[in-house]
């Protein structure tokens, strides 16, 4: 078996999700190649190259593959993958974004989503919001597959495999990238963080989100939100649980102000252990909280953040 | 310009489903069905579309048994101006759901084909894909704004990251995500006429299509449950259970 993992970036750097790719091509076994693709990543291959388990990184370094648009990207997969059995990407925005392209362009089915490996073929899936586990095989020559980072810790970093140049060049007329609007923070990741804190519809205005952010610096957690939150303008879109947003599954995950609706719970309810804060005793959350709190967070927050 | 919307039957959102005795399925029987929550928002883009003078037709699309035509006069109810179905009782999953939509793509050749980013049953997140490397035409996924401007699309999209603009050369396809637009809800002189607007049926063999795939589901279980644990009385009860008891701070 050969497995090729397309290298997960942000802001043209290694993203963390990318270990938790590998962790999943190793259990299913066989070589294990990087293809790190982008304009200016040689720093981001090299950091490839450390992960354990890598066999070698590929690199096409590119301005037609900057910002990894899609058409770019599918294609020059479509080059690559005859060299390999099984091609992996994590479930970010770009993986789900470029991956299909290639399920497409080869004749097989995208296995979207991967929490387990059962064997090289079989697999499983969460479907409905994962309120049922699908166990699903792949009888296609080619298995295009992308994975939750949260069903595989992360390898370490003991490596040093070869990093080799692609030059496959593909061309792209039909799309251009204009502009990003990225948020900056110096917080950990979302999808990475040991502890998150989320707040919801009940934090009452974008300003209010500021109560979460000393209790954040002290427990070096990301912050969140529920749909609700953001769709009334509270916070950004990146900053959403659930879903149909991040999917988290960390140590300690705080909900506050959130009702607890299906769609939130699937992006979070994998996490260790989880508090809720809602003045509703009644809310749902509270069905999944290990530790609930009934009361106002306009008054629990600010002794929570003083008391830690 | 023509715009072709692909709409999918799914379970209503707010319905928790239950995994059959057996492990084979999902149970689906007496279950409320609606039009996936993401459709619902790419056929509001493409009435808007009409409305602001964009689009000049509308044209909605489903694959799926005979029921799914439900679907269908939804989306003719809320402005759509004829639909298709392609009706079969097969899973057909989303690689042969592309296949399908390319043909209709040929057939009818759109300026614009807006899909949902996923169906809220299997959370895929493919067909768009699949569709436009298929047809061979450019990508917006995950669109939260699509401005038209003459030759072109621009396509916001909500990345991991944050937002992210594109250009893309039309024909296009585009995939919604929820901030994109808030559906509008069918008036009830609408759902009348709708039952009068043109709504031709075909099956996957008219279009040499093969619904069949090589991915079997071998078994559907329940996630591990959790349990609820505890209220606990105040701030100075919970730092002291997460210090001692769950060990996490
Ligand atoms: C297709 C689709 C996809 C979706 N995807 C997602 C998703 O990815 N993520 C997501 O989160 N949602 C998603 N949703 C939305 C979801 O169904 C809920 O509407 C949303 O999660 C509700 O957000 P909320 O809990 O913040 O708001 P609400 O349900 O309004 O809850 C607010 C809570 O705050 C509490 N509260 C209010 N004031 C206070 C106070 N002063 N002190 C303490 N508590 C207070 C209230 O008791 C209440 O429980 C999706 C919905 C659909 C249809
Ligand atoms: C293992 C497995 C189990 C399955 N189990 C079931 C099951 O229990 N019940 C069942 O009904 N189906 C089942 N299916 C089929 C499945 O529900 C979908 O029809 C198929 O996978 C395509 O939708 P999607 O979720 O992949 O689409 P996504 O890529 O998530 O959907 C994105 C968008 O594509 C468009 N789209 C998707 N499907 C259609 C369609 N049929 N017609 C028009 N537009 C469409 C919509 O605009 C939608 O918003 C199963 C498939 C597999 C692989």
């Amino acid at each position: 078996m050969s497995i090729l993992v397309l290298a997960d970036l942000h802001e043209g750097q290694l993203a963390g999700a990318t270990a938790h790719v590998i962790a999943a091509a190793q259990q299913i076994g066989g070589d294990i190649d990087v293809l790190v693709a982008g304009e200016g990543v040689q720093a981001a291959a090299e950091a490839a190259a450390k992960l354990d388990g890598v066999s070698k990184v590929r690199v096409a370094d590119n301005a037609v593959y900057a910002h990894q648009l899609a058409e770019p990207m599918g294609a020059l997969l479509v080059e690559l993958a005859g060299d390999y059995t099984h091609v992996l990407a994590s479930a970010s925005t770009t993986g789900k974004n470029v991956l299909p392209r290639l399920a497409a362009l080869k004749d097989v089915s995208q296995l979207s989503d991967v929490i387990a490996v059962d064997s090289a073929d079989t697999f499983k899936r969460p479907i409905y919001a994962g309120n049922a586990i699908a166990t699903v095989k792949s009888d296609d020559v080619l298995k295009v597959i992308t994975v939750r980072s949260t069903g595989f810790d992360a390898v370490g970093e003991g490596n040093s495999a070869p990093v080799e140049a692609v030059d496959v060049v593909v061309e792209n007329s039909q799309s251009s990238f204009v502009k990003e609007e990225l948020a900056a923070s110096d917080r950990p990741e979302l999808g990475g963080a040991k502890v998150v804190i989320s707040g919801g519809r009940g934090m009452g205005n974008g300003e209010n989100f500021k109560l979460l952010d000393g209790i954040a610096d002290k427990l070096g957690a990301a912050i969140g939100a529920s749909r609700a939150a953001v769709d009334a303008g509270f916070v950004p879109n990146d900053m959403q649980v659930g879903q149909t947003g991040k999917i988290v599954a960390p140590d300690l995950y705080i909900a506050v102000g959130i009702s607890g609706a299906i769609q939130h719970l699937a992006g979070m309810k994998d996490s260790k252990v989880i508090v809720a804060i809602n003045k509703d005793d009644e809310a749902p959350i509270f069905q999944v909280a290990d530790y609930g709190l009934v009361g106002d967070l306009f008054e629990i927050l600010p002794e929570l953040e003083s008391k830690l | 310009m023509k715009v072709l919307v692909a709409v999918k039957r799914v379970i209503d959102y707010n319905v928790k489903i239950r995994v059959k005795a057996d492990h084979s399925d999902v149970d689906l029987t007496n279950v409320k069905m609606a039009m996936n929550p993401f459709c619902e928002i790419a056929v509001e883009e493409a009435v808007r579309l009409k409305e602001k003078g964009v689009a000049t037709e509308v044209v909605a699309v489903t694959v799926g048994p005979k029921a799914a035509q439900e679907q269908l006069r939804t989306a003719l109810a809320l402005g759509a101006d004829r639909a298709i179905h392609i009706e079969t009782d097969e899973r057909a999953e989303s690689l042969a759901v592309a296949k399908l939509l390319a043909k209709v793509v040929e057939e009818e050749q759109p300026g614009l084909v807006v899909l949902g980013k996923q169906a809220i049953d299997t959370d895929n997140n493919q067909t768009g894909q699949m569709l436009a490397a298929l047809t061979g035409l450019p990508q917006g996924t995950f669109a939260s704004e699509v401005a038209v401007d003459g030759e072109k699309v621009h396509v916001t999209r909500e990345i991991d990251g944050g937002l992210q603009t594109i250009a893309l050369t039309l024909p296009a396809i585009v995939t919604t995500d929820l901030r994109l637009n808030e559906p509008r809800y069918a008036k009830l002189p609408d759902i009348m006429k709708a039952k009068k607007k043109p709504l031709d049926v075909k099956t996957p063999a008219d279009y040499g299509v093969e619904v069949a795939s090589k991915v079997s589901l071998l078994k559907v279980e329940s996630p591990a449950e959790r349990k609820g644990g505890v209220k606990v009385a105040s701030v100075d009860e919970l730092i002291d259970k997460l210090k001692n008891e769950a060990k996490v701070l």
